[in-house]
C-alpha cells in the first residue's frame, strides 16, 4: 500500500511516522494539546510517558487481577472446606475435618492460577484482541512500527479532524513521514473499543 | 592472588556490556528473526534435532512398555519405592526454576542482563516441567486415571485428600506450568507481531499473524501489557518458591530420617535455582556460539549467571553441612545419626562423595574471574552441576529409603534399563522441544531488547 493509494474519500486516520520515541512523545503532547481526543501511538516497545502524552486514562487492570486472585483464593479454600467437611468427611492422621493449615498451599496455588489467567485473558479482552485485522493496518509504512519506527495516529472520527489541517499539524511536529490510512472494505465502526480501560 | 603479580592484565579483564550498542532496532530485530525467517536449519541444530528425535522415540517406547507391562519394569520396589521416577521429577522441576527466576525475579529487580536470555530460559522452564510431570503421572501406575487427582464431582463419591503434600504437588505443578506458559506467551505476542511484519513468506506471515492475535503495539495495548507483565512477574516469584517448597514437603512431611527436616524447603529452592542456572549455561553457551548471538548474550551474562550459581551453590553446601550437623550432632536421634553415616560410608557412599565433588568442590572454581570468563570451563562446570544436582536427589531418596528403622526390611536399589531409557528419553524429548523452539520461535525477546537498546543509547548521549 502506498501513501497515494486511491481512496473513496473515506479515511480511517491520519498517521505520522517518527524515528525516535522522544520525537513521538513531543508530537503526541502537541496533538493532545491541540485538542485531539481520538489519538493513538504505535510503537515497537512500550514508551515511558506515552500514556500521559496521549491523555489515555489510567488502566484498571491491576484491580481486575487482584479480584481474580481473591476469587481464586476464596474458591480454593471453599472447595477444600466443602469437600473435607461436608462432601467427603474423612479422618486423616487424626487431624480435624477443618484442618485449615493444611489447606493453605492449595489456596495459594489457586489464587496464583486465577490471577495469572485473569491477567492474560483480561489483557487480551480489554485490548480487543484477538483481532486479526484493524483499519490502521492499511496505513502506509505501518508494518515498521512493530520493529523500528514510531507512529502517531489521529482517527478521522475525531471532531477536530480535517484532512488538510491535521496533516499540516502532523508535518509541523517533525514527522519523517505523514500519510493516511484509507478505510478498506466495511467502514462500519472502525474504532477500537472506546471506553474500556 | 599471586597470579596477579605475574600478569598485571588479569585484574583488568574487560567485561563487556549486556548488549552490543552498535545495533539498531532494525538490525537487532532482524538478527533475532533471521534464525526463523530462513529455509536453512544450521547443521548442528539439525543433527541435535535428529539425535533428540531418536531419544524421544526411546522415551515413548519405554512409556508404551510401561503402560502395557506396568511400573514393575522399573527397578523401584520395597523398600526403595521412590527412585528414578521421583529423582527425575525433582531434577526436572528444579531445572525449570531458573527460567522463572530469570524472567520474573530478575525482572522485578530490573536486572538488565536478563533481557536476552529470559525467553530462552522460560522455554526451558516449560519443557522441563513437561518432562517433570511425566514421571509422577506414570508412577501412578494407571496414568489414564490420573484425572482422579483433580477434585471433580464423580459417581464414586470420592474426593482427593487435601491434607497431603502429594495433592499440593498436583496443584502446584499444574499452576506452575499454566502460569509459566501464559507468561511466556505474553512475552511472545509483540515479537510474533514483528515476525508477522517482517516475514516474506505467506505461510509464515499467516502463522505468526494468527499467533500474534492482531497485536499492533498501540499505546493502549502497551499500557495494559506493561501492567500484566509486571503482575505476572510478581505472582511468578512467590509461585516458583512455593512449587519447590511443596516438592520439598513431599519429603519433609514424612517421618523418615533424612527427610523429616525443616530445612528442606529453602534448601530445595536454592538447589533448584542452582541446577536451573547450570542448565541455562549448558544450553545457552552452544546456542550463542552457533547463531552468532554473542552481541546479545555477552560475556557479562555468563559472568552474572556464574555468580548466581556460585551463590546458590554455597547455600546448597550450607544445606549439606546443616543436614550433617543436625543428624550427627544436634538431633541426638540414633536413626538420624545412622542414616547420615550410612549416607557417607554405606553402600551408596560413592554417590554422596560424587555429589560433594560436583556441587560443593568444583563450583568453587567460579570464584575466579579468569575462570568465569572462560566459556569452555564454565560450560564444563555447568555440566558437573547438572550431574551433581541429579545425584543430590539420588542420595536423598535412595539412601533414606534403602535402610530404614528395622534392619530386616533393608534392601538395595538397582535401576533397570527402563529407568535409564526413560530418563535419557526425557532428555531427548526436552532437547527436541528446545531445538524446535530455537528454530521456529523468536528465542530472544526482541521488544525488550529494543527497549534496552533505547535506554542504553539515551544514557550514552
Amino acid at each position: 500500500m502506498s501513501a497515494q493509494a486511491p481512496n473513496s474519500g473515506k479515511i480511517y486516520a491520519a498517521v505520522a511516522e517518527y524515528a525516535t520515541p522522544e520525537a513521538l512523545l513531543k508530537a503526541a503532547e502537541r496533538v493532545r494539546d491541540a485538542g485531539y481526543k481520538r489519538i493513538d501511538a504505535l510503537t515497537p516497545f512500550p514508551v515511558h510517558g506515552m500514556v500521559e502524552a496521549l491523555g489515555i486514562p489510567k488502566s484498571r487492570m491491576a484491580g481486575l487481577v487482584l479480584f481474580g486472585a481473591l476469587a481464586g483464593a476464596v474458591g480454593g479454600f471453599g472447595l477444600q472446606v466443602w469437600q473435607s467437611m461436608i462432601q467427603y468427611p474423612h479422618v486423616v492422621s487424626g487431624r480435624p475435618y477443618f484442618s485449615w493449615p493444611n489447606f493453605i498451599p492449595i489456596v495459594f496455588e489457586c489464587a496464583i492460577l486465577a490471577a495469572g489467567i485473569t491477567a492474560f485473558v483480561g489483557m487480551l479482552v480489554r485490548n480487543n484482541l484477538p483481532r486479526p485485522h484493524h483499519p490502521v493496518f492499511s496505513a502506509p509504512r505501518v508494518e515498521n512500527t512493530t520493529v523500528s519506527t514510531f507512529m502517531l495516529v489521529i482517527e478521522a472520527s475525531d471532531p477536530l479532524f480535517d484532512e488538510v489541517k491535521t496533516a499540516e499539524l502532523l508535518k509541523q511536529t517533525g514527522a519523517e513521514f505523514v500519510g493516511v490510512a484509507p478505510v478498506e472494505g466495511d467502514p462500519a465502526d472502525p474504532h477500537d473499543g472506546p471506553t474500556l480501560n | 592472588m599471586s597470579a596477579t603479580a605475574q600478569d598485571p592484565n588479569i585484574g583488568r579483564v574487560e567485561i563487556p556490556d549486556v548488549l552490543d550498542l552498535r545495533h539498531t532496532y532494525d538490525s537487532a530485530t532482524d538478527k533475532i528473526n533471521g534464525v526463523i525467517l530462513t529455509k536453512k536449519t544450521p547443521v548442528p541444530i539439525a543433527v541435535a534435532m535428529g539425535i533428540c528425535f531418536l531419544l524421544a522415540g526411546l522415551l515413548f517406547m519405554t512409556i508404551g512398555r510401561l503402560l502395557t507391562m506396568g511400573i514393575g519394569i522399573w527397578g523401584n520396589n520395597q523398600p526403595v519405592a521412590w527412585a528414578f521416577d521421583i529423582i527425575n521429577f525433582v531434577w526436572w522441576i528444579g531445572i525449570g526454576h531458573a527460567g522463572t527466576l530469570i524472567s520474573a525475579i530478575l525482572f522485578l529487580f530490573r536486572q538488565e542482563w536478563r533481557t536476552s536470555i529470559n525467553r530462552f530460559a522460560e522455554a526451558m522452564t516449560i519443557f522441563a516441567v513437561m518432562c517433570a510431570g511425566l514421571f509422577p503421572l506414570l508412577h501412578t501406575g494407571r496414568p489414564w486415571l490420573a484425572y482422579w487427582l483433580f477434585p471433580y464431582p464423580n459417581v464414586m463419591q470420592m474426593y482427593p485428600q487435601f491434607r497431603s503434600p502429594l495433592m499440593w504437588d498436583v496443584f502446584a505443578v499444574s499452576t506452575y506450568f499454566t502460569v509459566s506458559a501464559l507468561f511466556w506467551y505474553t512475552g511472545l505476542i509483540p515479537d510474533l507481531a514483528s515476525l508477522r511484519d517482517r516475514a516474506k513468506n505467506k505461510l509464515t506471515k499467516i502463522i505468526a499473524g494468527v499467533a500474534a492475535m492482531g497485536w499492533r503495539g498501540s499505546a493502549r495495548h502497551w499500557q495494559r501489557y506493561d501492567i500484566i507483565y509486571l503482575l505476572l512477574a510478581g505472582i511468578s516469584t512467590p509461585l516458583v518458591i512455593s512449587v519447590h517448597s511443596i516438592v520439598a514437603l513431599d519429603f519433609a512431611v514424612s517421618q523418615l530420617p533424612g527427610w523429616h527436616t525443616t530445612i528442606f524447603p529453602p534448601y530445595f529452592v536454592a538447589g533448584a535455582v542452582f541446577s536451573g542456572f547450570a542448565m541455562v549455561l549448558t544450553l545457552a553457551i552452544p546456542v550463542r556460539a552457533l547463531f552468532g548471538f554473542k552481541d546479545f548474550i555477552t560475556q557479562k551474562h555468563l559472568d552474572a549467571i556464574s555468580k548466581v550459581m556460585l551463590a546458590t551453590g554455597l547455600i546448597v553446601v550450607y544445606g549439606y553441612a546443616m543436614e550433617a550437623f543436625i543428624a550427627l550432632v544436634y538431633s541426638a536421634n540414633p536413626h538420624e545419626e545412622f542414616l547420615m553415616k550410612n549416607r557417607m560410608f554405606g553402600p551408596y557412599a560413592w554417590s554422596y562423595w560424587m555429589l560433594i565433588l560436583c556441587n560443593a568442590v568444583i563450583p568453587q572454581l567460579l570464584w575466579f574471574k579468569r575462570i568465569r570468563l572462560h566459556t569452555g570451563i564454565v560450560w564444563v562446570i555447568s555440566i558437573f552441576i547438572n550431574i551433581g544436582m541429579w545425584l543430590e536427589r539420588f542420595v536423598i531418596l535412595v539412601t533414606t529409603l534403602h535402610r530404614d528403622f528395622v534392619p530386616s526390611s533393608w534392601g538395595m536399589y538397582k535401576p533397570t534399563i527402563f529407568d535409564f531409557s526413560m530418563f535419557i528419553g526425557t532428555i531427548g524429548f526436552f532437547g527436541l522441544l528446545m531445538c524446535l523452539f530455537i528454530r521456529f520461535v523468536p528465542m530472544i525477546a526482541g521488544f525488550e531488547l529494543r527497549e534496552l537498546l533505547h535506554k542504553k543509547k539515551s544514557h550514552h548521549h
